[in-house]
C-alpha cells in the first residue's frame, strides 16, 4: 500500500516545560511519559494551551493534502442500485459525505468524519460496510463467517439504539447481514457463541473489546475484520477509556492489518488529535501520521438565547428556582423540551420545582444516571413515542442518542464549556437545515457572565481545546495483563505494538519495561515477589501468564471506569422501633436507583432528601442497601450531592475575564448584573483581564481574603488548601476556605489588611509558584482527593480489585484498603510507578494542578490587591457558599475527631 | 470501669490516653498498642505480618513493605513505653507460611526488639503455630494479674478479658462528614484491641458480631487518630 508523499509541517517549540513550574515529586521528573511530548495541534498552536507536561512537538505528517475539496465521487459506481432505490424510496438522497466514506473505504483509508448532529453521520459510518457485505456471497445457513465490522460506542444505550436504527436499512433492503449487540448485559452464553460464530456486524463498547482481545481465540475472531467504526469519538478519545480503546485498536492492527477505521465525531477544536488516534503510528516516533478527514460544516446557526426575566437574579446557588415559571412557559410553548442540568441534585431540584407549578399536568419526566435502569428505559421509550413534553436530564443524554422530536433545549445553570453547549443544543431539531433552538438559564450572577461567554463562543464557532493527553500508565498495565491472558508475548513486539497507538506513541522503553515489571511482580524496588511473578519467561524469550486463574482475575477487573461505590436505594415500609429500640425496616419495595455511598453515609435516619423525583425519608442501611420511605414533607433537605459536576473550561474562563474587564460590554448584560458590576467598580475595583484581583477585608469576627482566578472549582480547591497552609505559617490563623468556579475565599483570625500593610504578609510571596513544591507534597500525603485518585489507578492497574456489589459483607476486615497501600508506598517507595500514575492523574484531574500552575505563572507580577473596609459586591456570591461547601483535606480529618471527642467531654461535664 | 478521664484529656498532649479497667490502669497508645504500667507489659493484637506477600502469592502484588512498617511502628511503641514484656495477642502472622516468606532483615529487627525482654506470642486462628525462628514464647491463652489475654474474645458476657481478632473500627459522623478509623472497644469489664498491622482493615463496632460480647449499651470507643486518641460518644457512631 503506497502512501502519498509526506507533507511536513514545521516543528513547533513550546516554551512551557516541566522544569519551569509544574514540579513533580523528585522521582517523577525523569519519567519517560512526562518528558516526551504529546500530540500537538497540526498548525499554529498559538494560544498557550494547557500543555504543562510538554516541551517539544513532534513533526506531523499529513498523508492527504486535503480532503476539503475532493472531486465529487461517482455516485453510481459507489452505491449499488439496491441502495439507491432505498434512498429514493425514503425520499432521501445520499449525502456527499456518505458517498465519500464509501470511496475512502474502497481505497482502504481510515477516515475521520466530523459532522454536526442530524447529518446522517451514523448511517454514513455503516454504509461502506453494508455495501461491502452486500457484494459478498450470502451466508449459507449455519455457515460461520468472520466478523466483518466492529462498531464501538461509549455508551451501551447508544450501541443498542444504533443497532435498532440499523435494522431499518438492513430490513428494508432485505440485506442478509447479521448484526448483534454485545455489552456487559449480554449473557455469558451469548458472548461465548459470539466469539465462536460472530455476526457480520458487532456493536459493542471499549471494555467488551478488551475482554474479547484477552481470549486466545481473538486472533481467529478478528482475522477477517474489515472495518472498525468508532462513534462519538470526541467523547472517548481523550480519556482513560480512550487509551484502553487505542491499545485495543493497536492489537486489532496486528490481528487484521488491512482493516480501516472510521471515526465519527462532533465538531472539535483540534481534529488532528482524533485523526492521529485513528491511524496506526510508525515505530520511529518522530512522525505523527494522521487519518484522512471529512468535515461537514454546521447547518443553520443555532438560535441560542439567555432567558430574560424581570425577577431579581440570585447572588449564589445552582438551582435556578427563580426562573422556573419562565422555564415552564417555554416548555408549554414547545413540542418536546430537553431541560439539561449539570448535576443530579440540580436535576432533582429542577424537576421538583417544575412539578410544583405544573398546573396543566404536562407529562414531564426525570432522567439521570443514578436512577434505576428500568426507570430510565421507560423515560427514553416515552420520549421516542412522543408522549412526553419535557425531560429534565443530566449529561447521560448528552451523547448522540436519537430520542425523538426535541424542538427546544433548556440549559439550566452555566454550560461550563463551549463544546458541551454546542452538543447539548444539537439535541434539538435533528435536521441540518433548521436551526436548533436553545435557552440558557443562568442560576446566579456569575453564571450570567458565563452564559454570555458561552453564547459568544458559539457565535464565533470556537470550541474548548481538548487537552492533549499521554496514554495512562495504569491503563497500559491493564492492557498488558490482558494481552498476556490471550497469548505469551515478546516484550519487543509488544512495545512496538503499544507505540503504534497514538496516545502511547511517545512511550519510552524504560517506562514500558517498568510497567511490564509492575504487571509481573508489582514493580517494587525490593525484589520480594520474583517467585510469585505473574509473567514468566518462556524458552523463546516471551512472557507468559504463570497461572490461568490470573486470566479470570483480569476479566473481573477489566475497564477504566471506577465508580464511587454505589448503594441501591430501596423504597421500604415505615420503620418501627423493634424490641431492642433498634429501628426496624420492613424489607421489600422497589429499587429507586443508586446513590454514592459517601452521600448516604452522612444521613441520619429521619433526614429527608429528593431522589428519583420524590421526597424520601432516610430510614437506614441494611447490608448494602439504603432504605427510604415516602415523606409527606414538602421541603426536603436537598442533598449537597455533587455527582457529575464539571469545572469551568479554560476557554470560557478567559472569555469571562475579558468580558468583566470590558466596561462597554456590560450594557449587553441583564440590568441586575450590570448594576452589580458597576457597584463593584465603585466599591472595589474591576481587574484587567491579565490581572488577578485579591480583596482583603474584615467581616464580623473574621478577616477574609477573596481571590478571583476564574480557573474552575478543582484548581481553586487545591489553591485553597495550599494558601491555608501558607497563611497558617505566616501567622494569619486561617480557619477555612470555600471555592467556586470563579473565586476563592479564605477566612481566619489574623488581620490580613494590617499584616499586608506592615509587610508581615507579602501577597506576591503568598501566590509564588513554589507552593507547588513542598507545600503540595506535604498536603498530598493526607489529601483525600489524592487517595481517591490513587485508588482509581490501583484498580485500573490491577493492584487491587474492584468492589463487586453483594460480595462485600464484612469484607473490609479481609481486603486491604487502597489508603493503607497508599500510605505504605509513599513511605517506603515514593518513586513507585503507581504513585507516578496517580500524580499525573491528579495534576489534570481532581486537583487540577496543571491549571493551577498555569495560573500562578500567569499572574506573576499581575496581582491587583484591594484592601477594603467591608465585603465587595463581587465577593458576595462566594461568601454565600460558605457552609454549603466544605472541603476536607489533611488535618481537617483529625480536627473532626477532635471535635467529636470534645463533644463527648462536654456531654460528660454536663451530666 | 473503662472510664473517661475527661479532666486529663487533651489529644494534643501526645500519643497516649490513660484509662482504667477492672480496677487496673492502662495506657492506650495511638499506634494501637496497649501499655499496662503495673505489669510493664505492652499488648498488641493482629499484626498480620506478611499479609502483603500472602496476597502476592495469590497473584495480587500488594506492596511488600507491610511487615517492615508494622515492625517499625511496634519498635516506636516499645521505645515509648520500655516494657519488660511484649504480648502479641494472636494473628501475628497472616498465614502459616508467613515465616517462610518473611525477609531476613525483618527477622533480625524482631530479634532486636526481643532482646532484654519477655516476648509472648499468643496463637490465633491465622497463626496456630509460630516458627521457633521468630523467637519468643508461644502459648494459646494467658492470664496476667487476673486478666485473661487471648486472641478470640470469649462468646459469653465475661469480664477481665483483653482480646483481639475482630479488628474493631468506628465510623464517626459529625457535621455531615464521616471518617472511619480503628479503635479500642470496651465496656469497662473487657476490651477488644484494634488491629496493629499496616494492612489490616476493620469491622464496624456496631456490627452484630459484637452484640454477644458487649450488648448494645455502655460501649466505650477510643478511636485512633494520627496525632492522638479520641474517646467518641456512641451516638456519633454510624453503621456501615
Amino acid at each position: 500500500m503506497g502512501r502519498p508523499p509526506a507533507r511536513r509541517l514545521t516543528t513547533v517549540e513550546d516554551e512551557t516545560s516541566l522544569s519551569c513550574g509544574l514540579r513533580a515529586p523528585p522521582l517523577l521528573r525523569h519519567h519517560g511519559l512526562m518528558a516526551k511530548p504529546p500530540m500537538p495541534p497540526p498548525t499554529k498552536p498559538k494560544s498557550p494551551k494547557r500543555r504543562a507536561l510538554t516541551h517539544a512537538q513532534p513533526r506531523l505528517r499529513d498523508p492527504v493534502a486535503s480532503v476539503a475539496s475532493p472531486s465529487a465521487p461517482d455516485d453510481e459506481a459507489l452505491l449499488p442500485p439496491l441502495f439507491h432505490a432505498w434512498f429514493t424510496q425514503r425520499g432521501w438522497q445520499p449525502r456527499q459525505h456518505q458517498l465519500k466514506l464509501i470511496a475512502q473505504s474502497r481505497k482502504r483509508r481510515s477516515t475521520l468524519l466530523i459532522a454536526p448532529t442530524g447529518a446522517g453521520k451514523t448511517l454514513a459510518g455503516f454504509l461502506p460496510s453494508l455495501v461491502d457485505l452486500h457484494a459478498q456471497k450470502p451466508r449459507r445457513v449455519g455457515e460461520a463467517r468472520p466478523l466483518h465490522t466492529l462498531y464501538i460506542s461509549p455508551l451501551k444505550a447508544l450501541a443498542a439504539d444504533v443497532g435498532r436504527n440499523l435494522m431499518a436499512p438492513i430490513g428494508d433492503m432485505g440485506l442478509r447481514i447479521k448484526t448483534e449487540l454485545r455489552t456487559g448485559d449480554t449473557s455469558a452464553a451469548v458472548r461465548q457463541r459470539q466469539r465462536l460464530k460472530p455476526p457480520d456486524i458487532l456493536l459493542t463498547t471499549p471494555e467488551q473489546l478488551a475482554l474479547m482481545l484477552s481470549h486466545a481465540d481473538a486472533a481467529h475472531l478478528f482475522s477477517g475484520l474489515h472495518t472498525v467504526i468508532l462513534d462519538e469519538l470526541h467523547a472517548l478519545a481523550a480519556s482513560k477509556r480512550g487509551d484502553l480503546l487505542a491499545l485495543g485498536l493497536a492489537r486489532l492492527s496486528r490481528l487484521a492489518p488491512t482493516h480501516i477505521r472510521i471515526g465519527l465525531s462532533a465538531t472539535v477544536a483540534q481534529p488532528s488529535e482524533l485523526r492521529a488516534y485513528l491511524q496506526p503510528q510508525p515505530a520511529s516516533g518522530d512522525l505523527t501520521l494522521l487519518a484522512d478527514h471529512i468535515e461537514i460544516a454546521g447547518g443553520a446557526a443555532p438560535e441560542i438565547t439567555i432567558l430574560e426575566t424581570d425577577l431579581p437574579l440570585p447572588w449564589a446557588g445552582h438551582s435556578a428556582r427563580y426562573a422556573m415559571p419562565e422555564v415552564y412557559q417555554a416548555i408549554k410553548r414547545a413540542r418536546l423540551a430537553l431541560v439539561f442540568v449539570n448535576t443530579r441534585s440540580q436535576a432533582e431540584a429542577v424537576f421538583q420545582a417544575l412539578w410544583h407549578i405544573n398546573e396543566d399536568g404536562l407529562p414531564i419526566a426525570l432522567h439521570h444516571g443514578s436512577l434505576d435502569a428500568a426507570k430510565r428505559r421507560k423515560v427514553e421509550a416515552a420520549m421516542v413515542a412522543g408522549t412526553l413534553r419535557a425531560v429534565v436530564a443530566t449529561s447521560t443524554l448528552d451523547l448522540g442518542i436519537d430520542w425523538g422530536d426535541v424542538d427546544l433545549v433548556v440549559n439550566v445553570g452555566a454550560p461550563k464549556g463551549a463544546s458541551r453547549l454546542i452538543q447539548r443544543v444539537g439535541r434539538a431539531n435533528h435536521r441540518l437545515d433548521e436551526p436548533s433552538r436553545a435557552v440558557l438559564v443562568p442560576a446566579n450572577r456569575f453564571e450570567v457572565l458565563e452564559c454570555r461567554a458561552a453564547l459568544d463562543a458559539a457565535a464565533c464557532g470556537t470550541q474548548d481545546a481538548v487537552q492533549s493527553r499521554l496514554g495512562a500508565i495504569d491503563v497500559l498495565a491493564q492492557h498488558i495483563w490482558g494481552m498476556a491472558c490471550a497469548a505469551p508475548f515478546a516484550p519487543d513486539t509488544m512495545f512496538d505494538e503499544v507505540r503504534s497507538a497514538a496516545p502511547y506513541a511517545m512511550l519510552s522503553r524504560p517506562t514500558f519495561d517498568r510497567i511490564v515489571d509492575f504487571v509481573s511482580t508489582g514493580g517494587y524496588a525490593l525484589r520480594a515477589y520474583e517467585r510469585f511473578a505473574r509473567l514468566r519467561p518462556t524458552d523463546d524469550g516471551k512472557l507468559r501468564l504463570s497461572h490461568p486463574r490470573l486470566a479470570q482475575l483480569y476479566r473481573l477487573n477489566v475497564g477504566t471506569i471506577v465508580e464511587a461505590p454505589m448503594i441501591k436505594v430501596r423504597l421500604g415500609g415505615r420503620a418501627r422501633p423493634g424490641r431492642s429500640g433498634q429501628p426496624r425496616i420492613l424489607s421489600g419495595g422497589r429499587v429507586l436507583g443508586e446513590m454514592e455511598e459517601w452521600f448516604l453515609e452522612q444521613l441520619t435516619p429521619g433526614d429527608t432528601f429528593i431522589f428519583a423525583g420524590e421526597i424520601c425519608r432516610f430510614e437506614g442501611m441494611r447490608e448494602t442497601e439504603a432504605y427510604v420511605t415516602r415523606s409527606k414533607s414538602v421541603d426536603a433537605k436537598i442533598p449537597s450531592y455533587a455527582g457529575g459536576r464539571f469545572p469551568l473550561s479554560t476557554h470560557l474562563a478567559s472569555r469571562v475575564r475579558s468580558m468583566l474587564a470590558d466596561h462597554s460590554a456590560w450594557s449587553g448584560l441583564p440590568l441586575p448584573v450590570a448594576e452589580w458590576l458597576e457597584m463593584q467598580a465603585l466599591r472595589s475595583v474591576i481587574p484587567d483581564p491579565g490581572e488577578v484581583l485579591i480583596e482583603t477585608f474584615r467581616r464580623g469576627h473574621h478577616h477574609f481574603l477573596v481571590a478571583y482566578p476564574f480557573e474552575g472549582r478543582l484548581a481553586h480547591q487545591t489553591l485553597g488548601m495550599l494558601l491555608t497552609r501558607r497563611l497558617d505559617r505566616a501567622g494569619a490563623a486561617p480557619l477555612g476556605f470555600v471555592a467556586s468556579d470563579y473565586a476563592l475565599a479564605v477566612w481566619g483570625l489574623g488581620d490580613l489588611n494590617a499584616m499586608i500593610r506592615d509587610g508581615r504578609l507579602d501577597l506576591r510571596r503568598l501566590f509564588e509558584e513554589d507552593m507547588l513544591g513542598d507545600d503540595l507534597d506535604a498536603w498530598l500525603a493526607e489529601s483525600a482527593m489524592m487517595k481517591r485518585t490513587f485508588r482509581m489507578c490501583a484498580v485500573i492497574a490491577g493492584l487491587i480489585e474492584r468492589r463487586h456489589p453483594g460480595k462485600e459483607k464484612n469484607g473490609r476486615q479481609v481486603t486491604v484498603s487502597s489508603d493503607l497501600i497508599y500510605n505504605v508506598l509513599r513511605q517506603h517507595e515514593p518513586g513507585h510507578i503507581l504513585l507516578e500514575a496517580a500524580w499525573v492523574d491528579a495534576s489534570t484531574g481532581l486537583l487540577d494542578i496543571g491549571r493551577l500552575g498555569d495560573f500562578l505563572r500567569r499572574i506573576k507580577g499581575h496581582i491587583r490587591h484591594q484592601p477594603l473596609a467591608h465585603v465587595s459586591p463581587l465577593a458576595v456570591p462566594v461568601l454565600l457558599d460558605i457552609g454549603k461547601e466544605m472541603v476536607f483535606g489533611g488535618s481537617a480529618r483529625e480536627d473532626l475527631l477532635r471535635l467529636a471527642a470534645e463533644d463527648l467531654i462536654r456531654e460528660a461535664n454536663e451530666e | 470501669m473503662l472510664s473517661l478521664a475527661s479532666d486529663r484529656f487533651d489529644p494534643r498532649d501526645g500519643a497516649t490516653h490513660g484509662f482504667a479497667m477492672c480496677g487496673k490502669d492502662f495506657v492506650a497508645d495511638t499506634s494501637g498498642a496497649l501499655f499496662w504500667p503495673a505489669e510493664s507489659a505492652l499488648l498488641v493484637a493482629d499484626l498480620h505480618l506478611e499479609k502483603g506477600s500472602a496476597h502476592a502469592a495469590r497473584g495480587r502484588m500488594l506492596p511488600p513493605y507491610d511487615t517492615r512498617a508494622t515492625l517499625m511502628k511496634l519498635a516506636e511503641a516499645i521505645d515509648r513505653h520500655q516494657p519488660k514484656t511484649v504480648i502479641a495477642l494472636g494473628d501475628s502472622l497472616h498465614d502459616s507460611r508467613a515465616a517462610d516468606r518473611i525477609a531476613d532483615d525483618d527477622v533480625r529487627i524482631l530479634a532486636m526488639m526481643q532482646e532484654g525482654r519477655r516476648w509472648i506470642w499468643v496463637t490465633g486462628n491465622h497463626d496456630p503455630h509460630i516458627a521457633p525462628s521468630l523467637g519468643g514464647t508461644v502459648c494459646d491463652h494467658l492470664v496476667l494479674a487476673g486478666i485473661s489475654l487471648r486472641h478470640i474474645p470469649s462468646d459469653a458476657h465475661v469480664s477481665h478479658e483483653i482480646a483481639g481478632h475482630y479488628h474493631p473500627a468506628a465510623r464517626v459522623s459529625l457535621y455531615g462528614h464521616t471518617i472511619r478509623r480503628p479503635c479500642f472497644l470496651g465496656n469497662g469489664r473487657r476490651l477488644v484491641m484494634p488491629a496493629f498491622g499496616a494492612f489490616t482493615g476493620g469491622l464496624n463496632v456496631l456490627d452484630s458480631t459484637f452484640d454477644p460480647l458487649f450488648g448494645r449499651d455502655g460501649l466505650n470507643v477510643i478511636v485512633l487518630g494520627q496525632e492522638g486518641l479520641y474517646p467518641i460518644a456512641t451516638r456519633l457512631l454510624r453503621p456501615e
